[in-house]
């Protein structure tokens, strides 16, 4: 059991960010999430069911919206992952995160990274969503707090913003 | 719009998603715009950019990984415990059992009779009996599944009823019952000409805060510990740690680090007592994070409920007597179980004037997994009970549901069925008429999307179209078997701690450089506490800005929590705390320039004479000088109930109103909740969009509990400890909710006449949703949540 665990252990390079980053003796069955959280000091990512049903720890992994949990980490080298501390630079806020704040959408906040991740997804891919789009897209995003309903409205006010429907 | 004190106002919201306006359309302004207005949250910016450090997020040099190892069986005796093949694994700092346990070897909100390992007996699937520390979280693990304990199961009690049987061996030494409450009041002899009657049942619902129990634990190299954790309640979870590690409440000193949510799960203690011990057995930081799984078994749930009534009534629709047996289900250990039990018999009879009472409620022992707070504890079982008769009563008496509602609906001045008569406010008939008046949504399944479905024009295609289909896409059956379903219901509950509870708290406030400092040990759990404590601050002091310090037990209990208590405990500390620092500066740049304190005023962070001879800074003004007053609110004393059942128990009580549309397959038994409208006796908006995300977030509580989340128990085990198999709304479920109305009668003694508005939301929703269906399908369904066989196979 003892040597089992020793000798897993592996070191590899990721990419989040944009920025690289080395693992040294990681364990081969580390997820992604817990190599951002534990070992790269990027705890933005949570860890609310590490099962791939709540969301909370959405990245994006070449441009793919993945839960971190139930990505293996040393599957990962090569590839670029971007996780909600990449969104908007040093002190800023991108604009979903902007409406988030402002629109209400926060109060615990456990869920709204991944949420944060997921919006930007959807905007990018989608721009012109219909309400049931968006609900759909956020399914896979617990929320325990809020209800969704000021996610929804945050959501609505980038949309509409990003078309200029807003100022 | 001002409001004078007394005057009654009310506000329409507005109604579903696609309102992001909603904030500015609410604000009102006040004496200085903080109060009323929706300022942004303090914490928000931090948790949208993923930097806001939750408890499961922190991080020491040199921590190691704590894991629990729990029990397997929901009753066995334990015949030994073998832990040298855990202790032998690589990276294993210590291994901790029952014997390792300094000081009080049991720990309990309300009486001491948990332990804080089992030693001789396990008493539910999930009991803890071990724990480990270790370099990494999988060794962890694994050292912990090495730890050999050998059981001798027992046939496990899991009926609660069996449980009230003098024959039925007592689980634990006290025996299996929690509390009985026998509640007398009136002539409960008196008959009347109509009555009806039926029995109801509450499943058992978890939390799900999002945030898993989590901690850090930091050896202070002198005996002593600090304890960064996510809790409601830091005193008392500091009283009991310490207690357990057999040390002084000075040497355990606990830190309120990020809140994922609450919802009373964390009221009581999880991991503290045993990180702690870690931490101190090691000598080195010890961090532990509950996997999801562990969540389930690490926290209580809300009691399970079975309950009997007899409503009877005049002919004209005017309650005569209310009967009701209520038996909840406490699980292994005592939690708050009095408290919830106290409430559901208080507050048994609904929001009504109810002359002749009679209660028999008992919340019991058994093998099954703990159950404790969850927000509107109490009050939502019997509300499922009582509102399910009001429509049985209705349909008896052949009058509409809302009239009588609005026939007995209980006013200020009535009395409870306690005895006590409310002299607070009581808008009953107020938010009964508000939600009964929404419109409804459109009649075509689109409604579920708001009336102008976000945007007008955007077509919705077939495949959408399906979606919005009970069960959603691919799920559904033929769409001309789908029924429409209203209904209506109403619930109350109190406000604060009870019977005679010493419920107070202890705020700080600190004026140095014109920098205003709030300082409590309230816990900001993700409802929007430390936005209304700013709110007030600037209110108060005239002052932009403030900071809202850590929370720690450096400063005196602030109570929990919990009982929407907070905005009014801790808010009337800061607002007290705030003014008599605001008086205090006046006197001290009143005495520097010969003026008369009275007639100065704090005002955008100037000191103002009203005749116009002063306007400084407050910089300039105080200098160096810091004003700092630390002030400990009480609320209004409540007495116990008497042998009957009777007293001032309570402090205040708040009122809401819901009203449910459902789509019902009658096929699949899937329910698509449509719409909740709602009302809401709010006393004062202190923070519109916080009031509207309390509103949203506790009806989808309420969804939960009516048609989706139940712990699933076979034999004790739990069969569903996951977010895989324990559902919680989606984005999906959750319809638009229609604000109504939030009616403003500021309530007398409350700060700024506010009531706390976390858990109204939950109490009535599950009881209009239930009502929808029955309304959809004509069956009874009694108990809740309500499962698609219960629709699909015709009953309960």
């Amino acid at each position: 059991m003892t040597g089992a665990i020793a000798s897993a252990e592996l070191s590899y390079e990721l990419v989040v960010n944009g920025r690289h980053h080395d693992v040294n003796g990681a364990l081969a069955g580390e997820s992604l999430l817990y190599v951002l959280r534990n070992r790269l000091g990027l705890p933005g990512s949570k860890n609310a069911c590490e099962q791939g049903e709540c969301g909370s720890c959405s990245v994006l992994v070449d441009g793919v919206l993945v839960c971190a949990c139930l990505v293996l980490a040393a599957t990962a080298v090569g590839r670029e992952i971007v996780t909600v501390e990449g969104l908007a630079g040093p002190g800023e806020l991108s604009d979903v995160q902007e409406a988030f704040v402002e629109n209400g959408a926060v109060q615990c906040g456990f869920c709204t990274p991944g949420l944060v991740v997921a919006v930007h997804d959807l905007l990018g891919r989608l721009p012109d969503p219909s309400e049931l789009e968006i609900r759909e897209a956020i399914s896979g995003n617990l929320c325990r707090c809020t209800g969704y309903g000021r996610i929804l409205a945050a959501i609505d006010e980038v949309r509409r913003r990003r078309l200029g429907e807003l100022p | 719009m001002t409001l004078a004190p007394g005057t009654t106002s009310t506000r329409s919201a507005p109604a579903g998603t696609a309102a992001p306006s909603a904030p500015s359309t609410l604000d009102r302004p006040g004496m200085t715009g903080a109060i009323g207005s929706s300022r942004r949250r303090p914490d928000g910016v931090p948790k949208v950019r993923g930097e806001f450090a939750f408890s499961s997020d922190l991080f020491a040099e040199g921590a190691l990984w704590g894991q629990v190892l729990r029990s397997p069986h929901p009753a066995a005796r334990i015949l030994g415990i073998d832990s040298t093949r855990a202790r032998d694994l690589a990276g294993v700092h210590t291994v901790l059992l029952a014997a390792d346990v300094p000081g009080s070897p049991t720990y309990g909100l309300d009486r001491k009779d948990q332990p804080v390992f089992a030693s001789d007996v396990v008493r539910y699937t999930g009991e803890p009996v071990a724990a480990v520390a270790a370099d990494h979280p999988e060794i962890a693990r694994r050292a912990a599944a090495l730890v050999e304990v050998r059981y001798a199961p027992l046939e496990p009690l899991v009926d609660p009823a069996k449980a009230l049987e003098p024959a039925t061996p007592p689980v634990h030494p006290d025996g299996n019952v929690f509390r009985h409450i026998s509640l007398v009041h009136g002539d409960v002899g008196t008959e009347a000409p109509v009555a009806v009657e039926g029995s109801y049942e509450v499943g058992m619902q978890d939390q799900a805060f999002m945030g898993p129990e989590s901690g850090l634990a930091i050896p202070d190299g002198a005996g002593g510990v600090d304890l960064y954790v996510s809790t409601q309640w830091l005193h008392v979870d500091q009283e009991q740690v310490a207690a357990c590690l057999g040390l002084e409440p000075t040497e355990v000193r606990l830190h309120l680090s990020g809140v994922g949510g609450a919802f009373g799960a964390r009221e009581d203690v999880s991991l503290q007592v045993h990180i702690c011990l870690l931490a101190l057995a090691t000598g080195r930081p010890v961090k532990i994070v509950y996997s999801r799984e562990e969540s389930f078994f690490g926290h209580v749930h809300r009691h399970p409920a079975r309950m009997w009534y007899r409503h009877s009534a005049d002919r004209d629709g005017r309650l005569v007597k209310v009967e009701a047996r209520i038996l909840l289900d406490g699980g292994a250990y005592a939690s708050s179980s009095t408290a919830v039990l106290s409430n559901a018999a208080c507050f048994a009879a609904g929001p009504y004037k109810v002359p002749n009472a009679h209660v028999e409620a008992d919340v019991v022992r058994t093998n099954n997994p703990p159950c404790g707070a969850m927000r509107g504890f109490g009050a939502v079982q019997v509300c499922h009970a009582y509102e399910a008769q009001m429509d049985r009563l209705a349909a008896e008496l052949g009058m509409d549901p809302v009239d009588l509602r609005l026939r007995n609906a209980l006013a200020s001045g009535d009395e409870l069925i306690t005895g006590q008569v409310i002299k607070g406010t009581a808008p009953v008939a107020e938010v009964i008429r508000a939600c009964a008046a929404a419109p409804m949504p459109m009649p075509d399944r689109q409604g579920a999307l708001g009336e102008d479905g976000g945007r007008n024009g955007v077509g919705i295609g077939e495949e959408s179209e399906e979606m919005a289909l009970p069960g959603g896409a691919g799920r559904s059956a033929d769409a001309r078997r789908v029924r429409r379903g209203v209904g209506l219901a109403v619930g109350f509950k109190n406000l604060m701690y009870s019977e005679g509870f010493d419920d107070s708290a202890a705020a700080a406030c600190r004026l140095e450089r014109g920098v205003v400092t709030i300082t409590s040990a309230a816990a900001e759990v993700g409802q929007g506490l430390v936005t209304l404590l700013q709110q007030i601050a600037t209110e108060v002091l005239g002052i932009e800005k403030v900071v809202v310090a850590p929370a720690d037990t450096g400063i005196g209990s602030a109570g929990s929590t919990s009982a929407s208590r907070q905005s009014w405990m801790t808010g009337g500390a800061v607002e007290i705390a705030c003014r008599r620092v605001r008086n205090r500066v006046l006197e001290i740049v009143a005495a520097r320039h010969g003026l008369v304190a009275g007639l100065l005023e704090l005002s955008g962070g100037k000191v103002v004479a009203f005749d116009g001879s002063l306007a400084e800074d407050l910089e300039t003004a105080l200098g160096d000088e810091v004003v700092e007053e630390t002030v400990t609110y009480c609320h209004a004393k409540t007495m116990p109930l008497d042998g009957n059942g009777q007293g001032d128990a309570h402090v205040s009580f708040a009122f809401a109103a819901h009203r449910a549309v459902v789509d019902v397959d009658l096929d699949l038994g899937l329910v698509k909740v449509v719409e909740i409208a709602t009302a809401q006796d709010v006393g004062r908006v202190l923070n519109p969009l916080q009031v509207v995300g309390q509103l949203e977030g506790g009806i989808a509580q309420g969804l939960g509990l009516a048609v989706m989340e139940e712990i699933v128990l076979e034999d004790g085990l739990v069969k569903n400890p996951s977010f895989t198999d324990y559902l919680i709304p989606t984005a999906l479920d959750m319809p638009v909710v229609r604000i109504s109305s939030l009616i403003e009668e500021p309530e007398p003694g409350a700060p700024f006449g506010a009531k706390g508005v976390g858990e109204p939301p939950t109490i009535s929703s599950t009881a209009a949703i239930a009502a929808a269906v029955r309304a959809a399908t004509g069956l009874p369904l009694t108990r809740v949540p309500i499962r698609p066989e219960h629709i699909a196979l015709g009953g309960d």
